[in-house]
């Protein structure tokens, strides 16, 4: 049976200075320490990174500049998020989830981290200056940055079957995750030659299937680096996506991705949607908002993404009777549901999902002020209106004042800013950061490291995502007077 | 702006209900008309808070790329 899909989400926000020195690292460092000054910092360890490491078999860590410089403003926070510095753009990784539901509450939480952190640099910044931030992935000249997925699964599945089966749903699923975007990036490409596409992300992939995430981006990325126990565990790291502005398109992200990955965990893909060239065809779905545009498949057949959509999503209802979907953490139901109304939507009348799917939403509120203003194609006023849709300040966004569908309740994302999940080991993270600041010198994925005083520092390993939970070591960390008699507990 | 546009929705439920093809077809102009009205709203929201300079704005834009 499928493993439970335990999943996360990995955002950089799009910084831009005005009226101050524009290095976007310093101006990355200086949001983030505005927002980690109040409490101990707690620097991340890298010890146990291996971003070079490939899930093919072989390590290129020597030929790959450091994906994280480690002198870069690196927090972890009580939440057992991680704020960063990355490159030059400000990211949030949120603390490893449960369920999908979970992971799309977590990534809201961040956003308001975000918002809390530019108020609070308000006040370290030379007067008549400001910082801007975006939820988007790219800047409309060719530079793209990632909004990061990640998800457990059994090492036992064969990499290159994982490969060929989720590569349709990488390819297609677009329909309902794409955040739109105005004019075209692909290299080559004048900006007019797309007046509006339906992804952010689609123009910067050239591979099927790679390592890198920075240049020539492939749609399955192959870091084998599970912050886990490597014999049992895979990470799947997925840098296809468009960060989303919809609660409901993240949920559907994250909720569809698991979902079609439990299924080739159990050998469910139970029919042939291999494409024959899936670069070329994620690019062509994405320049047509139309949704009629068809990609070949291997078998022979031409379709459109939103045929392939509901070809998976007919194959995940007989995998939900036969199976179960007990792996999605309580999800299953209300993600076949959001499933199949996304899919109608878009079916039968696009606009029906405005209030879902951000694309729609954007696109929407594109052609009405192009026509209210008289304009046509591409225009600099409506790339204005695109970028200033995922723009962070709530009095300048526009994402906030399209209709888009709020399904997480202001307490919790309110309570998740601070508060870990209790069902992983993101809760023992968050909850001895909290308790005992002073004494954790250091934390990572997968194992914390702790100052006792007088003896040697003691390293505790987490190598199971379902460990250190609530339920498991809630007690033991409420009834521990400090971190001597926690290790003294956890040892017995 | 969400709750505003729920409750809308909830009322063109209540709208359709009318039977005859007439009524049908006022209930379909109807809402065509307050999706309209809608967007105007939206739309003068929107010229209020888009930047002012549009062409400075898109040019400034520069990210470096990241991941």
């Amino acid at each position: 049976m499928a493993i439970p899909k335990v999943c996360g989400i990995e955002t950089e926000y799009g910084i831009l200075v005005r009226g101050a020195d524009p290095n976007p690292v310093a101006a990355s460092s200086v949001l983030i320490n505005s927002y980690v000054a109040a409490a101990h910092r707690i620097d991340w360890d890298f010890v146990d990174e291996h971003p070079g490491q490939d899930a093919r078999g072989f390590s290129w860590e020597d030929s790959l500049a450091p994906e994280v410089e480690p002198q870069l403003v690196n927090a972890v926070l009580t939440n057992g998020s991680r704020y960063y510095v990355d490159h030059a753009h400000p990211e949030i990784s949120t603390p490893e989830c449960r369920s999908a539901s979970q992971a799309t509450l977590y990534d809201r939480a961040a956003e308001e981290i975000v918002r809390r952190s530019m108020s609070l640099v308000r006040s370290v910044m030379p007067e008549g200056s400001e910082l801007l931030l975006h939820k988007n992935n790219s800047d409309g000249k060719g530079n793209s940055y990632g909004c990061h997925e990640n998800y457990l699964l059994d090492r036992g599945v064969p990499f290159g079957r994982l490969v060929s089966e989720i590569t349709p749903h990488f390819v297609t699923r677009q329909v309902f995750t794409g955040a739109g975007k105005v004019g075209s990036e692909f290299p080559g490409d004048s900006p007019s030659d797309v007046a509006f596409q339906i992804s952010q992300r689609a123009d910067f992939f050239e591979e099927e299937v790679g390592l890198e995430t920075t240049l020539k981006r492939p749609i399955v990325n192959t870091r084998d680096e599970p912050h886990c126990d490597p014999l049992k565990y895979r990470r799947l790291h997925v840098i296809v996506g468009d960060a989303n502005l919809s609660e409901v398109a993240t949920f559907l992200k994250l909720g569809t991705t698991s979902l079609v990955l439990a299924m080739i965990e159990d050998g469910a893909i139970d029919r042939d949607l291999s494409l024959v060239d899936p670069v070329r065809a994620i690019r062509e779905v994405s320049h047509d908002p139309t949704l009629r545009q068809m990609v070949a498949l291997r078998t022979g057949e031409r379709m459109t993404a939103l045929d392939v959509q509901w070809a998976l999503f007919e194959m995940a209802e007989r995998y939900a009777g036969t199976h179960g979907l007990e792996c999605l953490g309580g999800d299953g139901v209300s993600i076949l549901a959001g499933w199949r109304e996304v899919l109608e939507g878009l079916t039968s009348d696009p606009e029906s999902v405005a209030d879902v799917v951000d694309w729609v939403a954007k696109k929407r509120v594109v052609d009405a002020y192009a026509d209210r203003h008289g304009l046509r194609g591409y225009d600099v006023r409506t790339k204005a209106l695109d970028l200033q849709y995922h723009d962070m300040r709530p009095e300048k966004s526009i994402s906030a004042r399209v209709g888009l569908r709020v399904t997480c309740d202001p307490n919790d994302v309110r309570r998740a800013m601070t508060e870990p999940p209790d069902d992983t080991r993101a809760f023992f993270r968050g909850r001895v950061l909290a308790k005992w600041p002073e004494s954790v010198v250091a934390a990572n994925w997968d194992s914390i490291v702790f100052d006792v005083g007088r003896d040697p520092l003691r390293r505790v390993p987490m190598m199971e995502p379902l460990r250190g939970t609530r339920d498991l070591v809630g007690d033991l960390v409420e009834r521990s007077a400090d971190v001597t008699e926690l290790l003294a507990r956890l040892g017995d | 702006m969400a709750e505003r546009i729920q409750r809308s929705k909830g009322s063109d439920r209540d709208s359709s209900r009318v039977e005859s093809p007439e009524g049908e077809l006022d209930a379909t102009t109807e809402q065509g008309d307050r999706l309209k009205a809608e967007m105007d709203d939206i739309l003068d929201e929107i010229d209020d808070v888009l930047e002012t300079n549009a062409e400075d704005f898109v040019k400034s834009y520069v990210q470096k790329g990241g991941e």
